[in-house]
């Protein structure tokens, strides 16, 4: 088994910490885990790409090839296509569909969005509306790690003590926000595919 | 033996530590820095080893050379073109007879995600005629940076770790093993005056290290770092990998009908041996390297060869940008993976930008507005956030080179007959490299303008401290001589952008040299400080 995942979005969306999210969920989980982010000047408002991979065996490569990810996972759904070329052709796209308009040049979004809904599969959610009915915007990272949840290799009782471990230093209401928007995300992935098939 | 998940600059730091550091240094810069920040955090929690930032590298390579000397173990990391400030020191520690343990950790960033160039920091090593360590994961890391701190002893030579961005910024699992104590204070004394550097002692010194290079040859023959696999199913073809590359390797292995022969290599000076028996064996040799042709421009020399040599140097690798799994498998003759592709879409580029509210920003729209009357205007950069200035909607600097390079080259320009003449630095890279340059222009009363976009702190890299506060600044400007009447400190505001134009313009209308710092905290500094320090 392997599950590897490419990460998107834009610097300061919080994708580092939703990679570390699901990692240590991973690792709880007793899987081998590799992943890896770019630093630096790639923050700063640009885009952001991140890989995580999970398997049951030794993991070579920090990069996941193209052609094969099982996921894309993306805080935003420009930069959802972006690295598409890593997607398995049976692979899900998840990405939130709120943009980050911080370029003059941004794409019409009823098209973009129509291109991914297009995609064999594809899970496109409205993690701002979902994380702010969770108590906090700032928790759209984990609407997203809610989203993919029923793709990942992590039972959803381990993922939720990830979230609880990593949020715990910050109180208890931070912590159940998260965890509102957690199970909010994988309650919005369950009807999105519930319409497709 | 416990269980850790560590980023590759981390599994260097604690393998470091755990081969008994005494004490660490370094200058910020991407991908090193996790290095030394991992390194103060264990200081706070545990009292030892001794790490702190520095000027520069050059100045951090001295303090650990000092460390050496005082015969305790130390270590001084620094991105790949960090060498090339701390060259001096490193080239001259291979002749003096290293005594506590010194490795220098050198990461290099092949694909330039966060540097001005992709030079290979095993070419420094083979320089300096030291040893050099290749880790291919963050396990090896460990491992190889615990056991330098022995190579370097036994050897009496620096020991180079050489690291890429993908392996310093992933993380996974690693197993530690137990810690050793740190060495008490012994000074060296041979009797032989071995780290004095004076032509007669230098003469023996090198004559020395050139007698070692048998005994360091022989270490990179026999090390399990560089390890031979002849395969009898396939004589047809060899896999040369160093580094890195090996895991690219493996991630196509089992893709290939029969695994080919196979050497890597880990450890330099290569091994020669190896690399001639797996040459007798087989007809190709494929060479898989993260970064220069260098150990494939080894193998094929000047000479006609008996054995087919690919990779970077003959065309069948792409000759720059960093390697990864799929580059190795068309060079592998596997075929390529399919791949979803949506046809008729173009995605807009989004490349890095100043943050919200950024101070660099107000004072390069001052500094725009001062230089708008002039019809021809030169503003040389140097590396940091404000490189960033380069970049639409500012498009207010033009140059980038290397830390302190706008100080130079502005007064250059100014010399050439360019005027206005500007240089824009950054407060840290000012005090890393700026003032010499500094110095030269108060001597040559260069006709130049020098802004220090001052914001408090090595922002580029994670709000790191600058080594000295912001109100020594001043003083080390006046020192050196700068006209006191030609010397401005402004505080950058949106509101004060007008105000601040009138006295940048003023100053470059003034014919000589003046300063100009445009002073204002960065705001992820400033959250980071409410947070309680750097995270």
């Amino acid at each position: 088994m392997k599950c590897d995942i490419l990460l998107a979005g834009v610097g300061g969306q919080g994708v580092l910490a939703l990679a570390a999210a699901i990692a240590a969920g991973a690792m709880e989980q007793k899987l081998h885990v590799k992943q890896a982010e770019v630093h630096g000047m790639a923050q700063r408002g640009g885009a952001v790409m991140a890989s995580l991979r999970l398997a049951d065996r030794q993991i070579a490569s920090d990069l996941i090839p193209r052609g094969t990810a099982e996921m894309i996972l993306s805080m935003e759904p420009m930069e959802s296509l972006r690295y598409l070329a890593y997607l398995a052709p049976e692979g899900t796209l998840v990405t939130s569909a709120n943009p980050v308009r911080n370029i003059p040049d941004y794409p019409d979004l009823d098209a973009l969005l129509g291109k991914i809904r297009g995609l064999p599969h594809a899970i496109v959610v409205d993690t701002e509306r979902l994380a702010r009915g969770a108590g906090s915007v700032r928790a759209a990272n984990m609407v997203m790690v809610g989203a993919a949840m029923h793709l990942l290799p992590i039972r959803p009782e381990i993922l939720e003590s990830a979230v609880r471990a990593i949020f715990g230093r910050k109180g208890e209401d931070v912590v159940n926000v998260n965890l509102r928007a957690l199970r909010a995300g994988r309650e919005a992935a369950r009807q999105v595919k519930g319409q497709q098939s | 033996m416990t269980e850790i998940v560590l980023l590759g600059d981390e599994a260097a730091a604690l393998g470091a530590v755990h081969a008994g550091l005494s004490a660490a240094y370094a200058y910020p810069g991407t991908p090193s820095t996790e290095i030394l920040e991992f390194l103060i955090r264990y200081q706070e929690r545990h009292g030892r080893p001794h790490a702190a930032w520095c000027a520069n590298e050059k100045t951090a390579y001295e303090s650990a050379l000092g460390v050496s000397y005082a015969g305790r173990r130390t270590m001084v990391s620094m991105k790949h073109v960090g060498l090339n400030v701390a060259a001096d020191p490193f080239m001259n520690s291979a002749l003096v007879a290293i005594h506590g343990g010194l490795v220098v950790v050198a990461a290099d960033d092949p694909g330039m995600h966060s540097s001005q160039n992709e030079q290979d920091s095993r070419y420094f090593a083979d320089f300096a005629r030291i040893l050099c360590l290749e880790p291919a994961d963050q396990q090896e890391t460990y491992e190889m940076t615990r056991a330098a701190f022995d190579l370097s002893e036994r050897f009496q030579i620096p020991v180079l770790i050489r690291l890429v961005t993908r392996l310093a910024h992933s993380r996974t699992v690693v197993r530690t093993a137990e810690a050793l104590a740190e060495k008490p204070p012994g000074k060296f004394d041979d009797g032989q005056s071995s780290w004095l550097l004076m032509p007669h002692i230098s003469r023996r010194r090198w004559h020395e290290l050139l007698l070692r290079q048998k005994d360091i040859y022989a270490f990179t023959e026999s090390t399990r770092y560089n390890t031979l696999t002849l395969s009898e199913k396939r004589r047809d073809l060899g896999v040369i990998t160093t580094g890195i590359a090996r895991n690219y390797y493996f991630e196509n292995i089992e893709d290939l009908a029969a695994p080919p022969s196979h050497l890597h290599v880990g450890a330099f000076p290569a091994p020669v041996e190896k690399v001639r028996r797996l040459a007798a064996f087989v007809k190709r040799i494929v060479v898989f390297e993260d970064g220069y042709p260098f150990l494939e421009r080894q193998l094929r020399g000047m000479l006609p060869l008996p054995v087919e040599i690919q990779g970077r140097e003959s065309g069948h690798i792409p000759a720059d940008g960093e390697l990864d799994p799929d580059i190795v498998r068309r060079a592998l003759g596997l075929a390529e993976r399919k791949r979803i592709e949506i046809p008729g879409i173009s995605l807009a580029g989004r490349p890095p930008q100043f943050c919200a509210g950024c101070p660099h920003a107000d004072t390069l729209k001052s500094l725009r507005m001062a230089l708008s009357g002039f019809p021809e205007t030169t503003v040389t950069s140097d590396i940091g956030c404000y490189t960033l200035g380069a970049l639409p909607p500012h498009s207010a600097v033009e140059t980038c080179v290397c830390m302190g390079a706008s100080v130079g080259m502005a007064k250059g320009a100014s010399e050439a007959g360019l005027h206005p003449v500007v240089a824009v630095i950054g407060d840290s890279t000012f005090l890393h490299s700026g003032i010499t340059p500094l110095m030269d222009a108060v001597t040559a009363n260069a006709n130049m303008t020098l802004v220090i976009a001052d914001n408090g702190t090595v922002a580029m890299t994670g709000t790191q401290p600058t080594i000295l506060p912001q109100a020594q600044i001043e003083k080390v400007v006046l020192g050196v001589g700068v006209d006191p009447a030609h010397f401005h400190v402004l505080s950058t505001h949106p509101k004060l952008v007008e105000k601040n134009a009138e006295i940048i313009k003023a100053e470059i209308d003034y014919r000589g040299l003046s300063v100009i710092i445009a002073r204002r905290e960065c705001l992820e500094a400033v959250r980071d400080r409410k947070k309680g320090g750097a995270a």
